[in-house]
């Protein structure tokens, strides 16, 4: 039920992101959803895409660091509550939340947010015992 | 393994008789043929025959770069140089080089030298020999070249760069041994795994011999992993001969033995030029005894060593100096603290998955020293989160603020983009104007 993020290791410095989307162009890679953390000297970019082993071997090739990490994709209604409902779920249940950061795309009448939880499988199964729909890797990579 | 018994395993005093009296040649070959120390001699009131025992050694004056230099390019040669069937010159990185000459029997002693270090690293005839030291002006590859071809092994002069190559002649000829400077042994290991080999497993290595620059036990520790094998220490310097002053054994990897039967080696405090006793740091000092073309006298080599008389589980009687972890010549004082780069390189090698490619940027501000520790990020320390990340610039952080004293600034910046070297590596860029 996870989903696999690229993250890439950066440069705080001129040219660095626009080199990440260049390399990963001309391999024919889409970027479905990003986010960049940053610090004053270095950022992580956090990218979904349609061909994650792809990606991770052009970066690679042009000398990034990067690494595949699991994320979770859920669906959140698009009403007002929607976040808040699904943030008070995880509360209760004492699951962290590290990251998150929002998919362009919907899914039917759905927002989608990836989630990078401290623990992902009990965030799944507490989600999913409460009606929430995490969305499956394949059906992510291909929106 | 030892190459040559009676000399390597000498009693003591019978080692040091033999000294006296290459010592006293030496002298009064230098007297009578070279200028430079006829001068210094006079201006001192010495004369060869005041060198009674090896204790005397100590009337005698230091030697030091620049009179190297101020003598360009013969002028220190102690025969006419139709007797000099080679030169070899150190890199210039400040103003002329130094310039060294060989006559026939110094290349013979030098080709024994090396084919002592060599064998005592284990490598013998059968052994095929990387040998990745640069050829031309430095000593490091024909140094090397030689000894191989005493020994017997197959050598393979592939000398310096071009390493994709290397990498493919590596796994093609099947070396079992591989002597060049330690971090141009870890450039390889990299560009091995772009081609998509392992280190440790597609090559038939065995033992390496690795010298020209200073390095960490860690480090060591770190290419044997990389590549399987065991890594020997090995030092020389061109003023003294080039590689083939002292060596590691593989018996023991603890201190490197000096062929005294060649060279005496002294520690002294670099401040007073007051020799050391056995076991205290300070500045190593070699007198060439049986050097023909270009002997040297008491030369300071700023390297920062001790030396051990304990005998060795190997068996050799030569007195073993320490692994050089700095020169004071590469000291930094960072807000008045002497700091070697070797150090940072062992504090940062203690961090679990961090590589030995490092750079040290020392600047001033606001009359202030300053020092940044840029690290590459590999994938075994990277993580998604900014907050581990932090983690592992705090934890460079407190680790050098515990050693020196000083807090530094940790940067991390991506693979690749600290310069590799392909012969000695520069670690430190001093922004400072003072």
């Amino acid at each position: 039920m996870k989903v696999q993020q690229v993250s890439v290791f950066l440069e705080n410095k001129s040219g660095r992101l626009a080199e990440v989307t260049r390399v990963l162009a001309r391999a024919g890679i889409n970027i479905r959803a990003l986010c960049i953390a940053d610090t004053s000297d270095f950022g992580i970019l956090r990218l979904i895409v349609n061909d994650v082993d792809k990606a991770m071997t052009v970066l690679k090739d042009n000398d990034f660091t990067a690494s595949k990490t699991d994320v979770v994709a859920v669906e959140v209604p698009d009403t007002p509550g929607g976040l808040s409902r699904i943030l008070d779920i995880l509360e209760h249940h004492a699951i962290n939340v590290e990251y998150m950061y929002a998919f362009v795309e919907r899914s039917s009448d759905n927002a989608i947010i990836m989630f990078r939880f401290d623990d992902n499988d009990k965030a799944i199964a507490t989600l999913s015992a409460a009606g929430i729909t995490i969305l499956k890797g394949e059906k992510v990579y291909s929106i | 393994m030892i190459w040559n018994e009676h000399y390597e395993t000498m009693p003591r005093e019978e080692l040091e008789a033999l000294q006296l009296k290459r010592l006293q040649t030496t002298v009064e070959r230098v007297y009578a043929t070279v200028p430079f120390y006829r001068k210094k001699f006079d201006e001192m009131g010495l004369k060869p025959s005041h060198i009674k025992t090896l204790k005397d050694l100590k009337l005698l004056p230091f030697t030091v770069k620049t009179d190297l230099r101020d003598n360009y390019p013969f002028g220190l040669f102690s025969v006419p140089m139709e007797h000099v069937v080679r030169v070899h010159a150190s890199s210039g990185t400040t103003g002329k080089p130094i310039v060294v000459g060989y006559t026939r029997r110094d290349i013979d002693t030098w080709a024994e030298l090396m084919a002592r270090t060599l064998t005592a690293a284990g490598i013998h005839k059968g052994d095929i020999v990387h040998n990745a030291y640069g050829y031309g002006l430095f000593t490091g590859g024909l140094g090397a070249h030689y000894g191989a071809e005493k020994i017997g092994a197959s050598v393979i002069p592939i000398s310096g760069g071009n390493t994709k190559r290397q990498i493919m002649i590596m796994k093609d000829f099947g070396p079992t041994a591989l002597t060049c400077t330690p971090s141009y042994a870890l450039h390889l290991a990299d560009v091995a795994r772009e081609m998509g080999l392992d280190p440790a497993k597609d090559f038939r290595l065995r033992v390496g011999c690795f010298g020209a620059e200073p390095w960490s036990e860690n480090m060591r520790q770190q290419i044997e992993k990389t590549f399987n094998i065991d890594a020997i220490d090995i030092f020389g310097l061109s003023e003294v001969i080039g590689p083939g002053v002292s060596t590691e054994c593989l018996e023991a990897k603890n201190g490197l033995h000096v062929f005294e039967d060649h060279f005496i080696p002294e520690i002294i405090d670099p401040k007073t030029g007051e020799p050391l006793p056995y076991g205290e740091q300070g500045e190593l000092v070699f007198t060439s005894i049986t050097k023909e073309a270009f002997p040297v006298i008491r030369y300071r080599t700023r390297d920062i060593s001790s030396l051990n008389c304990e005998i060795c589980k190997c068996g050799r009687t030569f007195v073993r100096m320490a692994r050089v972890t700095g020169r004071t010549d590469d000291m930094l004082i960072i807000r008045g603290v002497n700091v070697f780069p070797s150090q940072i390189e062992s504090a940062l090698m203690q961090i679990e998955g961090l590589e030995p490619h490092y750079m040290l940027i020392v600047d001033r501000k606001d009359n202030l020293d300053t020092l940044e520790v840029q690290v590459e990020v590999n994938e075994k320390v990277f993580s998604d989160e900014v907050k581990k990340l932090e983690q592992l610039e705090k934890r460079v952080v407190r680790d050098i603020k515990e050693l020196f004293g000083i807090t530094c600034k940790c940067t991390l910046v991506e693979p690749k983009t600290i310069q590799r070297s392909e012969g000695k590596a520069q670690r430190v860029i001093d922004k400072r104007k003072i």
